[in-house]
C-alpha cells in the first residue's frame, strides 16, 4: 500500500489509470457481446449448413443420395459427425478421384470455409463425433510422448509400421504414412475410423492418451536420422538392398580393380 | 648396420629357435591365380574378422539379460518404459557410449555383406565347377560356414530384444514347435518354458559370441588350410594346365593385394555404417508380445525363408490327437531341408550323372557347362521369388501393389519360374558356345565393309588371337555316359531304373555344340 500511495502523484499514474480503464471497460463489452455472438451464430449456422447441403448437393450426393442417406457405392453420412466430414474433406480424400480400392490422400478440393459448411450440414442431420478444437488438441501440453509410443506400438504399429510410415493391408489397401498429418486429422482418424480403420472411441484410448499418441507420432516426424540415412524407416528390406547394391558392389567393383592387369 | 642385416638377425634369431626358414621360403612364394572373383572369399572373411572385432567391442557394454528394467536414459521417447536390459543396453550402447552407435552398425552392415559375400563366392565356385574332385569336401564346409551364418546372423539381431526381432524369435519359436511330436517339447526346453521366458536371450547371447564365433574359426581354417593344400584352382588359357597353378606368388604380391583389400573392406563397411542407419532399435520400441509393426521383416538371408512361410496356404492334418501344421513345416523346415542338402550334396550327383572322377583344377567357363548352370540359375529363381515374397509387404506399399497379387504371383512364381529360368539359361549357354565356335572358324566381325570389283559388299573379318582361339577351344568335351541296359551276354542289368535316369541326365548334361576341331579348321582353309 505504501508504494501505491508513494506513485499516486507520478506523472505516469495518470496514463496508467487510464489504460486500466480502458481495458477494463473493453474486456467487459467483449464479454458482454460474446453472449450476443452467440445468439447470432444460431442464425449464422443455419446459413452454414445451408451452404453446406448447397455444396454437397453438387459434389457428395450424386454417390452419398440426396439425403445422405447413402447408396450402393457409398455409406450413408447420418450420424458420422463433423469429424468425419473434416477428416475426409479435408485431406482431399474425398470427393474421391477414381473408384479403387480406397481413398487417397490428395490436395483437397474445397476451402477450409466449405469444408467447415459440409461438417456443418452433416453434423446437423444426426449427432456425431465433433471436431476437436484448437483448445482440445494442446498435445504439447496434454501428451507424454513415451506413453504415447507405447500406445502407438500397441494400438497402431500394427498397420502403420513403428515409425508411423503407412504399411500394406489385403487387396491392395493400406494405412497411410503418419508424416506430415495434422494433429487435428490423427484425431480425427481415431475417433471416426475412416476406411479400414477401427474406431478408437474414448473408451478405447482416453482424450489425453490420443494426445499421447499425436505427441509421439509428432516426435517421430522431427527425430532426426540418428543412425545416418534412414532408408525409409521400414525395416530390413532396404538395408539388405543397399548391402548388396553399395556394399558388396563396390567392392567387386574394387576386386575388378584390384585383379587388372597392369598395363 | 643397415636395415636389411638387421632384418637378417632377426629373421635368423626366430629361425634358429623354430627352423622356420624352409617353411616360410617355400609357402612365402605360392602361387596364387589372380581373378576378381577369387576375392569374393575374402570379402567374407575380412567381413568376419571385422565381425570378430566389431563384436568384441559391444561385448564390453551389452548386458544379455531380460531381466525387466525401466529405462532411464538419453533417448527421450522412451523415458519410464519397462523393458529388457538386453534392449536398455543396446539403447546405452547406441546414445551413451562413445562410437557405440557406429559400431553397432559397423557390426550389422559387415553382417549383411559378410552373407551376400558368401552367397556371391558359393556362386562362382558353383558356376565355374570349383566344387569338383578334389574339393567336394571344401564345398561341403563352405556349405556349413552358409548355414552357420544364417543361424549367426539370425541370432545377433535377436540379441538387442527389440519389437522387430521379438517377432522374429516368435516365428523361430513356430517353427520349432511345428516339428511334429517332438516340437512343442523342443520349443519349451529351447526357451526354459512358455515364450517368451527369460532364458532364451542369455542363452542365444552364449551361443552368438562363443559357440559359432568358435565353430566358424574352426571351420575356416579348415576352409583356408584345404585351399591352401589342394590349391587354388584357376580359369582356362594358354599355359594354364591341371598340373600347373599361373599366378603371382604370396609374398609380395598377393600379400600386398589381400592386405589392402582387407582394409579396403573395413573402410567400404565403415562408410556405409557412417552414412546409413541399420537395424534403429529405438524406433522400434522393446518387444513385448502383444505388440506388432507392419512391414516385419528378417534381415535379407533370412528373407527367402520367410517368404516361403508367407506363401504357404493354410494345411493342418489332425493325427492321434497332434496338429501337424504343413503350412509351417513344409516352407520352414522341409522345403529348406531339401535345398541345403541338395547344395551339399551336389558335386557327389554331378559325378555321378558324369561319371567323371578325375581331379579338376581348371575351372568352367559357366557357359561350357549348360546343364549346371541352368540349375543355378533355377535355384537363384526359386530363392529371389521367395525373397520377393519376403518382402511382400514392402513392396506392396511402394508400388502401389495388392500383397494378395504378389501373393498369388510369387506362389505360382515359385513352381512356374524356376524351370523357364532352366531352360532359357541352357539355350543362352548353347548360343554363347556357337558364338564362340562362330568366332575361332570365321574371326571377329570388324565392321569394315569392302566393296569388291563386282559390286557385292562383304563385311571384313579379322581372325582372333592365337591365345583367345586356345581358350574357346581347350575345354572338353565328354560325351554323354553309355550305359547300356544289357551286358554283353544280353542279361539284364542290375539298376535299369538308375541306370535310365543316370544316363538320361548324363545326355542332359553333356549336350553342347561341338567345338571347333582341327579337322574343323582345315576345312576352312581349303
Amino acid at each position: 500500500m505504501k508504494r501505491l500511495s508513494r506513485y499516486r502523484r507520478h506523472k505516469a499514474a495518470g496514463p496508467a489509470l487510464l489504460i486500466f480503464a480502458l481495458l477494463a471497460i473493453g474486456t467487459t463489452f467483449s464479454v458482454a457481446s460474446a453472449t450476443t455472438t452467440a445468439q447470432t451464430t444460431t442464425a449464422d449456422r443455419s446459413a452454414l449448413i445451408e451452404e453446406g447441403r448447397q455444396i454437397f448437393l453438387k459434389g457428395c450426393s450424386s454417390c452419398h443420395g440426396l439425403n445422405s442417406e447413402g447408396g450402393a457405392i457409398a455409406p450413408s453420412l447420418v450420424g458420422v459427425g463433423a469429424a468425419s466430414v473434416d477428416f475426409q474433406v479435408g485431406t482431399g480424400r474425398m470427393p474421391m478421384a477414381d473408384m479403387s480400392t480406397q481413398a487417397m490422400r490428395k490436395e483437397p478440393l474445397y476451402t477450409p470455409g466449405e469444408t467447415a459448411a459440409l461438417a456443418a450440414y452433416v453434423a446437423s442431420l444426426a449427432p456425431g463425433p465433433e471436431i476437436p478444437t484448437e483448445e482440445q488438441l494442446n498435445y504439447e501440453r496434454d501428451g507424454s510422448t513415451a506413453e504415447g509410443g507405447e500406445l502407438f506400438r500397441n494400438n497402431c504399429a500394427m498397420c502403420h509400421n513403428f515409425a508411423g510410415q503407412g504399411g500394406a493391408l489385403t487387396q491392395g489397401k493400406y494405412a497411410p504414412t503418419l508424416m506430415g498429418v495434422e494433429p487435428k486429422h490423427i484425431y480425427e482418424a481415431m475417433v471416426t475410423g475412416p476406411q479400414s480403420m477401427p474406431v478408437f472411441s474414448d473408451k478405447t484410448i482416453t482424450p489425453e492418451e490420443k494426445m499421447s499418441i499425436i505427441k509421439w507420432i509428432k516426435a517421430a516426424e522431427a527425430e532426426p536420422n540418428l543412425g545416418g540415412a534412414s532408408l525409409g524407416r521400414v525395416g530390413p528390406v532396404t538395408e539388405g538392398l543397399l548391402a548388396w547394391t553399395l556394399g558388396l558392389g563396390v567392392l567387386i567393383g574394387v576386386a575388378v580393380w584390384l585383379a587388372m592387369k597392369a598395363r | 648396420m643397415t636395415a636389411e642385416a638387421r632384418l637378417g638377425q632377426v629373421a635368423n634369431y626366430v629361425d634358429e629357435r623354430t627352423g622356420a626358414a624352409a617353411w616360410m621360403k617355400k609357402n612365402l612364394q605360392k602361387v596364387f591365380p589372380d581373378h576378381w572373383s577369387f576375392l569374393l572369399g575374402e570379402v567374407a572373411l575380412y567381413s568376419f574378422i571385422i565381425l570378430l572385432l566389431s563384436g568384441t567391442f559391444l561385448t564390453f557394454w551389452f548386458d544379455p539379460s531380460q531381466r525387466e528394467v525401466i529405462y532411464e536414459g538419453s533417448y527421450a521417447p522412451l523415458e519410464g518404459i519397462k523393458m529388457s536390459a538386453a534392449y536398455a543396453s543396446t539403447l546405452h550402447i547406441s546414445f551413451e557410449v562413445r562410437g557405440g552407435l557406429l559400431m553397432r552398425q559397423i557390426h550389422h552392415w559387415a553382417a549383411l555383406i559378410f552373407m551376400a559375400a558368401i552367397v556371391a563366392h558359393l556362386m562362382r565356385v558353383f558356376f565355374t565347377g570349383a566344387f569338383r574332385k578334389p574339393r567336394e569336401g571344401n564345398w561341403i564346409i563352405g556349405v556349413g560356414l552358409l548355414t552357420l551364418g544364417i543361424v549367426e546372423g539370425f541370432l545377433g539381431y535377436s540379441l538387442p530384444d527389440d519389437l522387430l526381432s521379438g517377432t522374429g524369435i516368435r516365428i523361430a519359436e513356430a517353427i520349432i514347435q511345428a516339428i511334429p511330436v517332438v516340437g512343442s517339447y523342443l520349443a519349451y526346453f529351447a526357451f526354459g518354458g512358455a515364450f517368451p521366458g527369460e532364458a532364451f536371450i542369455p542363452r542365444i547371447y552364449t551361443v552368438h559370441v562363443l559357440l559359432l564365433p568358435g565353430a566358424f574359426l574352426a571351420l575356416i581354417t579348415a576352409h583356408l588350410m584345404l585351399v591352401w593344400y589342394q590349391k587354388h584352382t584357376q580359369y582356362p588359357g594358354p599355359g594354364r594346365t591341371e598340373k600347373n597353378v599361373v599366378g603371382y606368388p604370396l609374398m609380395p604380391v598377393y600379400m600386398a593385394k589381400a592386405g589392402g583389400f582387407f582394409f579396403i573392406v573395413f573402410g567400404v563397411i565403415a562408410f556405409l555404417s557412417a552414412v546409413a542407419s541399420i537395424n534403429p532399435i529405438w524406433l522400434y520400441g522393446p518387444y513385448t508380445p502383444g505388440q506388432i509393426s507392419a512391414g516385419s521383416q528378417p534381415d535379407w538371408y533370412m528373407g527367402w525363408l520367410d517368404g516361403l512361410v508367407r506363401m504357404a496356404p493354410p494345411l493342418e492334418s489332425h493325427y492321434f490327437g497332434y496338429t501337424v501344421s504343413w503350412n509351417i513345416l513344409i516352407p520352414g523346415l522341409i522345403v529348406p531341408g531339401i535345398l541345403f542338402t541338395g547344395m551339399a550334396l551336389y558335386p557327389f550327383i554331378e559325378s555321378w550323372i558324369t561319371g567323371d572322377k578325375r581331379e579338376h583344377h581348371l575351372l568352367d567357363r559357366p557357359r561350357n557347362a549348360p546343364n549346371r548352370t541352368a540349375l543355378g540359375a533355377m535355384s537363384i529363381t526359386f530363392m529371389i521369388v521367395a525373397l520377393i515374397n519376403g518382402g511382400n509387404d514392402i513392396i506392396a506399399t511402394h508400388f502401389d501393389l495388392s500383397i494378395n497379387q504378389i501373393m498369388w504371383g510369387t506362389r505360382f512364381g515359385i513352381f512356374i519360374l524356376p524351370p523357364i529360368a532352366f531352360v532359357v539359361t541352357k539355350r543362352l549357354c548353347l548360343s554363347l558356345q556357337r558364338a564362340d565356335r562362330e568366332l575361332v572358324l570365321h574371326g571377329r566381325e570388324t565392321g569394315r565393309l569392302l566393296r569388291l570389283p563386282h559390286g557385292e559388299f562383304v563385311e571384313v573379318h579379322e581372325p582372333i588371337s592365337p591365345e583367345k582361339a586356345y581358350l574357346l577351344t581347350s575345354h572338353e568335351q565328354a560325351p554323354a555316359l553309355e550305359l547300356p541296359e544289357v551286358d554283353g551276354r544280353g542279361v539284364k542289368r542290375a539298376g535299369a531304373i538308375r541306370n535310365k535316369i543316370r544316363s538320361r541326365m548324363s545326355v542332359a548334361h553333356s549336350e553342347a555344340i561341338p567345338k571347333v576341331s582341327a579337322d574343323d579348321l582345315k576345312e576352312i582353309e581349303h
